[in-house]
């Protein structure tokens, strides 16, 4: 019994922290080279199964920031959340390439006080009508045992450049992808670099997939695998033009968060790649 | 009014005869579809062993302003886009003007392109039409060659005057 519970939890846990095993989280921008004066871009918001079909839920828009080629943020125009899917504008008032996308942040994870079994977790999800539960590290209290505290991080971005592309500039906090290739320069028929760094570091042996969008038309799905090499590069030869779905996620033992134990990070991107 | 702007035109021409570098004739063909608008095409040589690209031409719908203007489908002449009309700030004297009609055009290549070897390249997009890119060596002094488009683009010849 002890074991099954042990087992439930342990499953509770796997489940509220990987999410993006189930359904992939994604942001279908209308383009990502613009021309012209103040353009806009269109954003569809979604969490599905399959690239880009908006078939299951839509993404909260809360966490979803524009930063402009300077690092000012730009307001998101016509926010709305529909049954399948969120969508946004972003008028890009300056050239250069902008960074638009999500971050994400929690902790979770189980701990016992005086051999019982609590959890720390959000009030929505699997853990949420656990009888023990706290929602924040500072409510663990100081004689808690076997702390098993889990810090997840994720981002979820796509680049639009305005006439000449700007540099992108690490953030050195996370997971990230710094192109070495430029999102703007992305052409089937000449592989492209890009970069990945954990706090700033190369991620060196890092799996990245990367699914093609437009799998309704096609028999297989698509989805292939880089890895980076020391220097935290992979190189990337694409299949076919079109958007394509990015996503790269790694655990170690260094958390920011007092008390966690571990981390686990995601990043994901969408990239347009033109035709030649 | 309509006669100044004529004669600037005519100043802007001026240095096709005076430059010896030579002149591309490109060929927009008459398309028989429900819904024609002239083509964007754009122009440039890159030097044959790599290195920066220069515009010759970019004809755009110069005149379009307001909400959507004119400028705003540049980037679909995706290759010169990233080649460098992305860079370039529009309008540009010499090098931007409006969209033409079907028919053969005369465009003197500039003077300021250095005697070598290069690639030149022809890009069309047409708006609810298709895109066509067409490519050939270049030598500068301009010596001949021609090539044809298949889609959006008809012959494209180079002479040496």
């Amino acid at each position: 019994m002890r074991i099954k519970t042990a087992l439930l939890a342990a499953a509770a846990i796997i489940a509220a922290a990987t999410p993006a095993t189930a359904h992939r989280q994604w942001l279908l921008p209308s383009g990502t080279i613009f021309s012209g004066e103040g353009p806009w871009v269109t954003v569809d918001a979604a969490s599905s199964n399959d690239l880009f079909y908006a078939d299951h839920n839509a993404m909260r828009l809360d966490n979803v920031k524009a930063w402009r080629p300077d690092g000012t943020e730009a307001e998101l125009k016509n926010a709305a959340t529909g049954r399948y899917r969120s969508v946004f504008d972003v008028q890009l008032d300056q050239p250069g390439t902008w960074r638009i996308g999500s971050t994400q942040s929690g902790v979770m994870g189980t701990f016992k006080v005086d051999g019982v079994e609590w959890r720390l977790g959000p009030a929505r999800g699997p853990a949420a009508n656990a009888p023990n539960r706290v929602a924040t590290v500072a409510e663990i209290p100081t004689n808690a045992t076997d702390l098993a505290i889990t810090e997840t991080g994720g981002r979820n971005e796509f680049f639009a450049t305005l006439g000449a592309p700007s540099a992108i500039k690490p953030l050195g906090q996370g997971l990230e992808m710094v192109p070495v290739t430029h999102p703007a320069e992305l052409v089937q028929g000449e592989s492209a670099q890009l970069r990945f760094l954990v706090d700033g570091q190369p991620a060196a042996d890092l799996k990245v997939t990367l699914v093609p969008g437009g799998k309704r038309y096609r028999d297989s799905e698509g989805v292939f695998e880089v890895t980076t090499d020391a220097d935290g590069v992979a190189t990337v030869n694409w299949p076919m033009p079109g958007m394509i779905w990015l996503n790269a996620s790694l655990r170690d033992d260094k958390p920011t968060t007092p008390r966690a134990t571990q981390r686990r990070l995601s990043y994901t991107a969408t990239l347009e790649v033109m035709a030649p | 009014m309509k006669k100044t702007s004529l004669l600037i035109a005519g100043l802007v021409a001026a240095p096709a005869t005076s430059a010896s570098a030579g002149t591309i004739s490109i060929t927009i063909p008459r398309l028989n579809v429900a819904e024609y608008h002239r083509p964007y095409v754009a122009a440039w040589v890159e030097p044959a062993g790599g290195g920066a690209a220069q515009t010759i031409f970019v004809w755009y719908d110069v005149k379009l302003q307001g909400r959507e203007p004119g400028t705003k489908w540049l980037s679909d002449l995706r290759s010169w886009w990233r080649k460098g009309g992305r860079s370039l700030k529009l309008p540009a004297d010499g090098v931007s003007s409006a969209t033409r009609a079907p028919g053969t055009h005369k465009i003197a290549l500039p003077a300021s392109i250095k005697p070598g070897q290069y690639t030149l390249y022809v890009e069309a997009a047409r708006e609810t039409g298709g895109r066509e890119i067409v490519s050939m060596p270049l030598a500068i002094p301009a010596k001949g060659g021609s090539v044809s488009g298949k889609s959006e683009l008809g012959a494209i010849t180079i002479s040496a005057r």
